[in-house]
C-alpha cells in the first residue's frame, strides 16, 4: 500500500488541526466555554451536530487516500502499485465500487430498467427485462424472496443498531454517573428520563438513526443497489456517499481561503483609517461589484483553459481533479471574503474607540500587539457565526455550479454532478428518479443539520441577540 | 444632497475602472491569445498559422497593452487592451468568438428576461412580507414556530430541486403549463408563469424568515407600544405603523437587484429554455466564448454599481439625516 497525500487532504488535515487547537484553547478560557454550552444545551443543535459528526467522519475517512499494491509478478523487484487511488472509505464499503451493472436499475430491482433483447434456451428471440449481474443475484426467486429478504436483513439492521446504542448508553452511562458522582443507575435514568443539562437523550436517537442507517447500508448494500444504478450501471449510493467528501471540502476550505484575507484586511481598514481604509475599502467594493457566479464563471473557464494547455502537471485523473477542486475552493474564496470585511472593519472601528483600547494605545503597547492582543478575540464571534452561516450556501452553491459548468472536475463525485446528470434522466420514459432523490436528500439533510447549527452558534455567540433575551 | 449624490457618483468612476481591469488581466494575462486559440481550436495538432488565422480572425493579433509599429497614438489604441478592454467603457462589446454582434444580442434577449425577473420581484416581494407579517402577527404562537420552522426547510432545499420538482408537477404530471420554451408578446405568459411561481416559492424561506425579524425588531420599538397603549387594534398597528417603517430596509434591499434583473436568472432562464441574457451567459460558459463572458461580467458590474447608486439615493429619499447632512 502507498499513501497518497492530495492537496485537499492535506488542507482538510490541516482544518481538522486548528479546529481542534481552537477547541483546546476555548476548554482554558470560560468567557468561549459559557457560549458552546449553551449550544450543546439545546435539543436541535445537539441533533444537528450529530448529523454533522456523521458527515465528517464519512468526509475524514475518505480523505485518507492510498493506492493498492498489485499482486507480486514472478521475478519481479519492486513493489507495483495500482494507478487508481482509494480512499479508507471505499475499502469499507468494500465492492460498492465494483459492483458495475449494465445500465440503469431501479433502487431495489432485481432486473435492469430496460428491455434487451436475448436468445432464449430453445433458440427464439425474446425482449425481456435481464436479471441483475450483482442486485438480488442471490436469490433463487426474486419475485417472492425478494421482500421477506430486505426484511431479514433490515431486522437484522436494527438489531446490530440497537445493539451498538446499547452499547454506548451503557459506556455513556458510566462515565457520566463517575463525573456527577451517582453511580452508573442514576446517570442512566437520568438520562432517559431527559433531565440532564446536556440533552444526550435526543443526541443518542439521532446516532440511533444515523448507526442504523449505517447498519442498513452494510447489511443490504452488499447484495442490493439500494438507491439503484445510473446510466453507465454505477452503484448510486456509492456515487452518494462519495459526495458527501466533496460537499464538506467545498464548504469549509472555501472559508479557510477566505478568512485571512477578509480578517487581516478587515481589521487593517478599521484600525488604521486614512488610506488604508480608503484602498482596502476600494478592493472589496471593485471585487463585489462583478455579480458573483460571473467572476466564479470567468475564473473557472480560465482555469480550464489553463489545465487544458498544461497537461504535463497531473500525473494521475486523481490529482487533476484534486486541484480543481482546490482552485475552485480558492475561486469560491476569493470572491466571497468581501462580506466578512466589511463586517469586521465596522465592528474593528467601534471597538478602536473603547477606553481599553485607546489606554492600551497610551501605554504605547505596539500595534500589532494591540490588534493580535486586543482586537482579534472580540472579533472572533462574528468570524465564527460568518463561518457556520456561510457552509451551507457554499454546499449548495456547488450543485449550481457544476450545474453551469464552472463546477467540480466531472469525475469527481458530488451531488451537483449527479443532479446535473439527473437532469436528462427526467426526460425518460419511464422516469429515472432515485439518483436525483438520493442527492437531493443527502445534500438537504446536510445544509438543514448546518442551517439548524448555525442559528444556534449565532444565537448563543451573538451579544446583541443575547442582550435582548 | 446633490453633492453627496455626485460624489458618490464619482466614485463608481474608480471601481469600473477596477473591474475593467480585473477582467482583462482574467481574459488576457493568465492565459495569452494562443492558449485560447489553441484551446478554440481543438487541442492537438494545432500549427502555428492556424493559431495566428485564428487569432487574426477575431481580433486577437495585436499585442496586449503596447504596439511598437504602429504610429503616433495608435500605439497604444491599436492593442488587445484599448480594443477589447477600454471600449466596454462605450458599451461597444464586439463581436463574440462565433462572430456575432454581442451588442444586438443582448438588447434582443434582455426582454424575455425581463419578462420573467419583474414579475418574480413584484409578486415575490407580495408574498413574503405578507407571509412574514402573518408570522409577526402570531409572534410567539405554535402558528409562528411551525412558519420559521418552514421557512428553514425550505432555506435548506437546493434551488435546483424547485426548478425540478415544479417542472415535474406541473408540465409533465398535470400538463398546465408547457415544460420549456418562449413566445414573444402576450403569449409568453403561459411559458413566464411557472418560472415565476418557482421563483416567488424558492425565496420564501430566506426572505420570509429575514423580513419576520425586521418587523419583529419593529414591533419592539418603543412607538408601536405607545400607539398599543394609546388602543389602537393590533391589525390596524401592524399595517399602519409596523408595514411601512419595516417596508424601508426591505425596500431598500430591493433597490440593488433592480437594475441586475436584466440579466436575468442563469439556473432559472436554462431550465425552461427561456432565450434572455442569463441563458445567454450560461450557453456561453459552455461553449467557452470569452468574448459574451467578457462582456456580460462587466455589464453585470455596471448594473450593480448603478444598484448601489439608487441605493444611495433611496437613502437620501427616506432618511432626513443623509439629506440634509
Amino acid at each position: 500500500m502507498m499513501w497518497v497525500l492530495l492537496w485537499t487532504d492535506a488542507l482538510v488535515f490541516a482544518l481538522v488541526a486548528v479546529i481542534v487547537t481552537f477547541v483546546l484553547y476555548a476548554r482554558k478560557h470560560e468567557h468561549m466555554r459559557a457560549p458552546w454550552r449553551e449550544v450543546v444545551r439545546g435539543r436541535i443543535a445537539v441533533a444537528a451536530l450529530v448529523v454533522l459528526m456523521t458527515y465528517t467522519v464519512t468526509g475524514l475517512l475518505d480523505s485518507v487516500h492510498f493506492r493498492k499494491a498489485l499482486p507480486m509478478q514472478d521475478g519481479q523487484q519492486e513493489v507495483q502499485y495500482a494507478g487508481d487511488v482509494v480512499s479508507l472509505l471505499d475499502g469499507l464499503l468494500g465492492d460498492l465500487a465494483t459492483q458495475v451493472e449494465k445500465t440503469y436499475s431501479a433502487p431495489f430491482a432485481t432486473t435492469l430498467y430496460t428491455r434487451e433483447t436475448v436468445i432464449a434456451e430453445d433458440g427464439t428471440q425474446q425482449r425481456i427485462f435481464p436479471r441483475l449481474k450483482y442486485g438480488g443475484a442471490h436469490l433463487a426467486d426474486p419475485v417472492s424472496e425478494r421482500v421477506g429478504d430486505i426484511a431479514l436483513r433490515s431486522l437484522r439492521a436494527l438489531g446490530e443498531a440497537l445493539l451498538i446504542i446499547l452499547l454506548l448508553y451503557a459506556l455513556l452511562s458510566a462515565w457520566l454517573g463517575r463525573r456527577w458522582n451517582t453511580g452508573s443507575a442514576a446517570a442512566a435514568l437520568r438520562m432517559l428520563r431527559g433531565e440532564t443539562d446536556v440533552p444526550w437523550r435526543t443526541a443518542l436517537v439521532t446516532l440511533f438513526v444515523f448507526v442504523f442507517l449505517a447498519a442498513l447500508i452494510v447489511n443490504l448494500a452488499s447484495v442490493w443497489h439500494v438507491f439503484g444504478t445510473d446510466k453507465v450501471g454505477k452503484d448510486v449510493l456509492y456515487q452518494t456517499i462519495k459526495s458527501i467528501r466533496t460537499g464538506l471540502v467545498i464548504g469549509t476550505l472555501t472559508t479557510l481561503v477566505m478568512l485571512p484575507f477578509a480578517v487581516f484586511l478587515g481589521m487593517m481598514a478599521g484600525y488604521f483609517r486614512g488610506w488604508v481604509d480608503d484602498v482596502i475599502q476600494y478592493l472589496y467594493t471593485t471585487l463585489n461589484s462583478i455579480p458573483g457566479v460571473l467572476l466564479i464563471a470567468a475564473s473557472v473557464l480560465m482555469m480550464q483553459v489553463y489545465m487544458d494547455t498544461h497537461p504535463e502537471l497531473f500525473e494521475t485523473m486523481e490529482e487533476r481533479a484534486d486541484l480543481r477542486l482546490l482552485f475552485l475552493c480558492l475561486i469560491l474564496g476569493i470572491t466571497s471574503w468581501t462580506g466578512l470585511c466589511r463586517l469586521l472593519r465596522g465592528e474593528t472601528l467601534k471597538l478602536r474607540e473603547l477606553e481599553y483600547v485607546q489606554a492600551a494605545d497610551a501605554f504605547g503597547v505596539a500595534k500589532a500587539t494591540i490588534l493580535m492582543r486586543h482586537l482579534l478575540p472580540n472579533l472572533m464571534h462574528l468570524v465564527l457565526i460568518a463561518v457556520v452561516i456561510d457552509f451551507s450556501g457554499l454546499v449548495l452553491a456547488e450543485a449550481v455550479l457544476s450545474y453551469v459548468g464552472v463546477g467540480v472536475d466531472a469525475t469527481t463525485m458530488s451531488w451537483g454532478n449527479m443532479i446535473n446528470r439527473a437532469r436528462l434522466e427526467m426526460a425518460r420514459e419511464p422516469m429515472v428518479w432515485w439518483s436525483l432523490l438520493a442527492a437531493f436528500s443527502f445534500m438537504f439533510m446536510l445544509v438543514l443539520a448546518a442551517n439548524l447549527f448555525a442559528d444556534a452558534v449565532r444565537d448563543a455567540f451573538d451579544p446583541r441577540l443575547r442582550a435582548q433575551r | 444632497m446633490f453633492a453627496y449624490i455626485i460624489r458618490r457618483t464619482l466614485y463608481a468612476i474608480p471601481i469600473l475602472i477596477g473591474v475593467n481591469m480585473i477582467t482583462f488581466v482574467l481574459f488576457f494575462v493568465v492565459n495569452s491569445p494562443d492558449d485560447v486559440a489553441r484551446m478554440n481550436l481543438g487541442m492537438k495538432h494545432v500549427t502555428p498559422e492556424a493559431i495566428e488565422k485564428w487569432k487574426a480572425d477575431h481580433g486577437y493579433d495585436q499585442p496586449l497593452l503596447y504596439n511598437a509599429d504602429a504610429p503616433g497614438v495608435e500605439r497604444l489604441t491599436d492593442t488587445i487592451f484599448f480594443e477589447k478592454s477600454v471600449k466596454l467603457f462605450a458599451f461597444e462589446f464586439g463581436s463574440s468568438d462565433a462572430g456575432r454582434d454581442i451588442g444586438a444580442d443582448i438588447s434582443e434577449r434582455m426582454w424575455p428576461s425581463l419578462a420573467i425577473a419583474v414579475p418574480t420581484l413584484l409578486l415575490g416581494l407580495l408574498v413574503h412580507v405578507s407571509f412574514a407579517m402573518l408570522l409577526a402577527f402570531f409572534r410567539g404562537t405554535y402558528l409562528d414556530l411551525s412558519g420559521v420552522i418552514l421557512c428553514v426547510v425550505l432555506m435548506s432545499i437546493s434551488g435546483l430541486f424547485y426548478i425540478i420538482a415544479g417542472q415535474y408537477l406541473f408540465s409533465k404530471l398535470f400538463h398546465l403549463v408547457p415544460v420549456s420554451g418562449y413566445e414573444p408578446g402576450w403569449q409568453a405568459w403561459r411559458f413566464v408563469l411557472l418560472p415565476v411561481l418557482i421563483g416567488v416559492f424558492s425565496g420564501l424561506g430566506a426572505s420570509g424568515r429575514w423580513y419576520r425579524t425586521i418587523f419583529l425588531e419593529e414591533i419592539n420599538r418603543d412607538y408601536v407600544r405607545t400607539a398599543r397603549a394609546k388602543g389602537l387594534p393590533e391589525l390596524r398597528l401592524l399595517f399602519r405603523h409596523v408595514l411601512k417603517n419595516a417596508m424601508v430596509p426591505i425596500l431598500t434591499g430591493v433597490v440593488v437587484i433592480l437594475p441586475l434583473l436584466f440579466m436575468g436568472s442563469l439556473i432559472m432562464e436554462s431550465f425552461f429554455g427561456i432565450p434572455g441574457l442569463g441563458s445567454y451567459t450560461i450557453e456561453a460558459i459552455q461553449k467557452q466564448d470569452f468574448a459574451i463572458v467578457r462582456a456580460m461580467v462587466f455589464l453585470g458590474s455596471v448594473l450593480y454599481i448603478i444598484g448601489l447608486l439608487l441605493t444611495d439615493l433611496s437613502y437620501t429619499l427616506v432618511d432626513p439625516r443623509i439629506r440634509l447632512s
